[in-house]
């Protein structure tokens, strides 16, 4: 057969000797592949988060690098050593509103992202839709454990304020103070950690609420949410978040070009993050309503540093996103990967899609904040509303 | 009760490395401790009435003394004294039950006690006879450490049924009346039967000789320069041997395919290169044997070279477990750890060294300047052992060895430690050089 350079079912770059996929343990000897990974199926248990189940990666019964049968428990192979794929390496959630995947790329040798994807309904009975994405630091301690254990307190919190009525706002701030709270707590559980002195665990984090046609954001750190309107002619995608770094800082304070900002070494230095050696917790919120169809888009910074600005991730959002999210979540990591897959991937999908007022609305959108340096605030509670004419 | 006679102490195995790698790295570092805690505790002293401490049976045990009753002995006549009375001390501190028996070693070996070709078993009564029986040991005759150690080995295996068994030789000579060969054949023969801690008395003994006995048969070696500090050293022998719970303990590493396990080596509380002592274990493992364990703590240094893989692999580079033999063949797995290696682009992390492979690495380069430096300056190779004692100055108050920094000061005028310049100083005692050279290999632990 002809020689693959990648994988054909998650697209891994593939060694001349590999037998078996690095990334997804699929055999490549295999000539009638299986349809894509996890395609389109709504799953059930999607309320947990996607760091703490194992469903998507089914164990190989031989090593993924070396074709060996003698795997031992702890997850080595006992002929060549190899780890062998983990649950976190790739994981996929889909269900009705909203899909999320995380992969571990290719440069990183564990997923250090989780993230959460749950469906609920507000007191009233109108359905509503959370994401949240965290993104371990990789120079602090137990990275992974880090962003799993925020985005499992956030997700906890997030349904549990929707279902008692709170105001998405408040839940939001909430859902931040409790992901602070479970990551900062890790510091203080007594596990030793190898290798010495690292900073105390700590993460990034991003969440969305879909309710009652409104959208709330809220994040720490670099990761980001970016609204992709169906139509892009028409409507322009942005960014709704403002990052938490040495870049956007200097940005902010007039010191530099952004251009500059980004250039500079420093560029994606965090300067907010959850954990316990975070100096201040300062949650940032925002809420708008969408008045055309589109999708809301949450992801770590694995993903955005290969399209940063909103026009561009948008090139490689497909047409379907909305109809799609799941195909759409995978299609971005996918594109994340082959630019390079230097860092873990993880991206969630909230189609929206507002009841039609008017046909055809002209509409006066949000300006991405590369060109509108004051739009909402990113220290304080800002909500803003964009408004068909 | 507090110990059952199948019990053995809880072995906990800890991994301390770096496991990222740059790009295109191969050699990955580990630094394994081995801790054995929970069954020697009540071993060691002798109740009052003479039976087991504790209350608890002890792991049973043998032992063999040989004191070297050469003609040399006689000079001065108060080594011979001060062996008997060490020996002694050493009965004395034999437990009720413990298999022993007494060696005379010449240029042959004579059974000075029970003398029937058996171990007596040690009661109030043995205890008694065998010291009356000391009075025979007498100095004249030569050396030959072989047949010594061969006529131990005659006595252990009169009992198999004992796991525990455990040498103390004690010579002030060199093994002058046998053949290296002929000695060497016979550690290949009783290696691995018994362990053995050797101990040089005075100053006309051979390092290097009693190091190799030592080494091979998992033992210690030290020297006693003073004849008078015999009976002291043999009790604390005793005691730590009466306190061993658990024999034949093997290091077993497991490797990846096309890996290469570079070395192997004890780096506390000495030095000791295991490298060569492997066992194939099993497709892709060895065993290292580490003799027996009472209640205590080693490290061990392992280096492996394993296949370079891309950036974002991980691998298991070794798998390190602690084994004990079963009659059925089979081994035990006591505990485990294990050795990763992860490649990263992330120079920070791969750039980081483990302060305890620094450490230990540190000590190993301490005691092979040591050696290299003794050796040079018995040579007459005064520039060479200058520069290589000077390393060893540096690099022992780099480390914090304090002991061997003390013992390097009686030979060498330290000028500038943080430099390691030093001068040979003007008559430096036999006793001085040696107690260097055979303590060279002791280290220190890293605090944590």
């Amino acid at each position: 057969m002809p020689q693959q350079t990648v994988c054909p079912s998650c697209a891994e770059p593939l060694e001349p000797e590999d037998v078996f996929c690095g990334a997804c343990g699929r055999n490549l000897n295999d000539p009638d592949p299986d349809p894509g990974p996890d395609s389109g199926q709504d799953r059930d248990s999607s309320e947990g988060p996607a760091g703490t189940d194992g469903a998507e990666v089914t164990a190989p019964s031989s090593c993924v690098h070396c074709g060996s049968a003698e795997l031992a428990a702890d997850g080595y192979c006992e002929s060549c050593g190899g780890v062998q794929p983990r649950p976190r390496d790739h994981q996929e959630r889909s269900l009705a509103g909203v899909a999320g995947v995380t992969d571990r790329g290719l440069r990183h040798h564990r997923n250090e992202d989780a993230f959460a994807v749950a469906a609920t309904s507000l007191p009233g009975g109108e359905p509503a839709v959370v994401a949240v994405v965290c993104d371990g630091v990789s120079s602090s301690a137990r990275p992974d454990e880090a962003s799993a254990a925020a985005v499992e307190a956030a997700a906890k919190s997030l349904l549990t304020a929707l279902e008692q009525g709170r105001e998405p706002d408040a839940a939001m701030h909430g859902a931040i103070e409790e992901a602070a709270r479970a990551v900062a707590d890790l510091a203080y559980d007594g596990t030793a950690t190898s290798g010495g002195s690292l900073n105390a665990p700590a993460c990034t984090y991003v969440s969305a609420i879909s309710a009652a046609g409104r959208i709330t954001i809220g994040w720490v750190g670099d990761t980001r949410a970016y609204w992709i309107p169906d139509d892009r002619v028409s409507a322009v995608p942005y960014r709704l978040t403002e990052d938490d770094s040495w870049a956007a800082r200097v940005v902010a304070a007039g010191l530099m070009g952004e251009a500059e900002a980004y250039a500079d070494p420093r560029a994606h230095a965090i300067t907010g993050w959850l954990g316990a050696d975070a100096e201040e917790l300062e949650p940032h919120t925002v809420s708008f309503t969408p008045h055309v169809p589109g999708v809301l888009l949450i992801c770590t910074d694995g993903l955005w540093n290969y399209a940063e600005a909103a026009t561009d991730l948008a090139c490689f959002v497909p047409a379907d996103a909305r109809t799609d999210p799941l195909a759409a979540a995978q299609t971005l990591v996918k594109f994340a990967v082959a630019a390079g897959g230097h860092d873990n991937i993880t991206v969630a999908v909230l189609p929206i899609d507002p009841p039609a007022i008017e046909p055809a609305p002209t509409l006066v959108d949000f300006q991405p904040f590369r060109t509108l340096p004051d739009l909402p605030s990113a220290t304080a509670t800002a909500t803003a509303t964009a408004t068909a004419i | 009760m507090t110990t059952s006679s199948k019990s053995h102490p809880g072995f906990s195995v800890d991994i301390f490395q770096n496991e990222y790698l740059a790009d295109g790295a191969r050699e990955v570092n580990a630094i394994v401790t081995v801790t054995a805690t929970g069954g020697g505790t009540s071993g060691g002293r002798p109740a009052a009435d003479g039976t087991s401490a504790a209350g608890g049976p002890q792991a049973a045990a043998a032992v063999v003394v040989m004191v070297d009753c050469s003609g040399s002995m006689d000079y001065p006549a108060e080594k011979m004294r001060n062996a008997r009375e060490a020996t002694a001390v050493a009965i004395d501190t034999l437990r009720d039950g413990v298999a022993f028996a007494v060696v005379s070693g010449t240029h042959q070996a004579t059974e000075v006690y029970p003398g029937n070709g058996r171990l007596a078993v040690a009661d109030r009564a043995t205890r008694e006879q065998a010291k009356q029986a000391l009075r025979k040991l007498d100095a004249g005759g030569g050396t030959a450490i072989g047949t010594w150690l061969s006529r131990a080995h005659r006595l252990f295996e009169t009992r198999p049924d004992i796991a525990i068994r455990h040498g103390i030789l004690l010579t002030d000579g060199r093994n002058e009346h046998e053949k290296p060969a002929d000695l060497q054949r016979v550690l290949d023969t009783v290696t691995g039967s018994f362990t053995v801690d050797c101990r040089g008395v005075g100053t006309d003994w051979n390092v290097d000789e009693l190091r190799r006995i030592s080494s091979t048969l998992l033992g210690t070696v030290d020297i006693v320069a003073e004849p008078s500090g015999l009976a002291e050293d043999f009790r604390s022998m005793m005691e730590k041997t009466m306190a061993k719970q658990v024999a034949d303990v093997a290091l077993r590493i497991w490797t990846p395919a096309n890996a290469v396990l570079k070395y192997v080596k004890q780096v506390a509380p000495s030095v000791e290169d295991l490298t060569g002592r492997r066992e194939g274990a099993g497709p892709r493992a060895g065993d290292y044997p580490t003799g027996s364990w009472g209640d205590e703590s080693r490290d061990y240094h392992v280096c492996i070279e394993v296949p370079a893989a891309a950036v974002g692999n991980e691998m298991l580079a070794a798998r390190v477990s602690l084994v004990l033999p079963q009659p059925d063949g089979t081994s035990e797995v006591l505990s485990q750890g294990l050795v990763r290696a992860v490649w990263t682009d992330d120079l920070a992390s791969s750039t980081r060294i483990n302060s305890q492979v620094a450490h230990y690495t540190g000590q190993a380069e301490l005691s092979a300047a040591i050696q290299e430096g003794m050796a040079a300056h018995r040579a007459g190779d005064v520039d060479h052992a200058t520069a290589k004692l000077g390393a060893a100055v540096r690099l022992a108050h780099e480390i914090g060895n304090e002991g061997t920094f003390r013992l390097l000061q009686k030979v060498v005028d330290v000028v500038d430690a943080k430099e390691g310049t030093v001068r040979f100083r003007k008559n430096v005692s036999e006793a001085d050089s040696m107690t260097l050279e055979t303590r060279s290999t002791k280290t220190v632990r890293v605090k944590k």
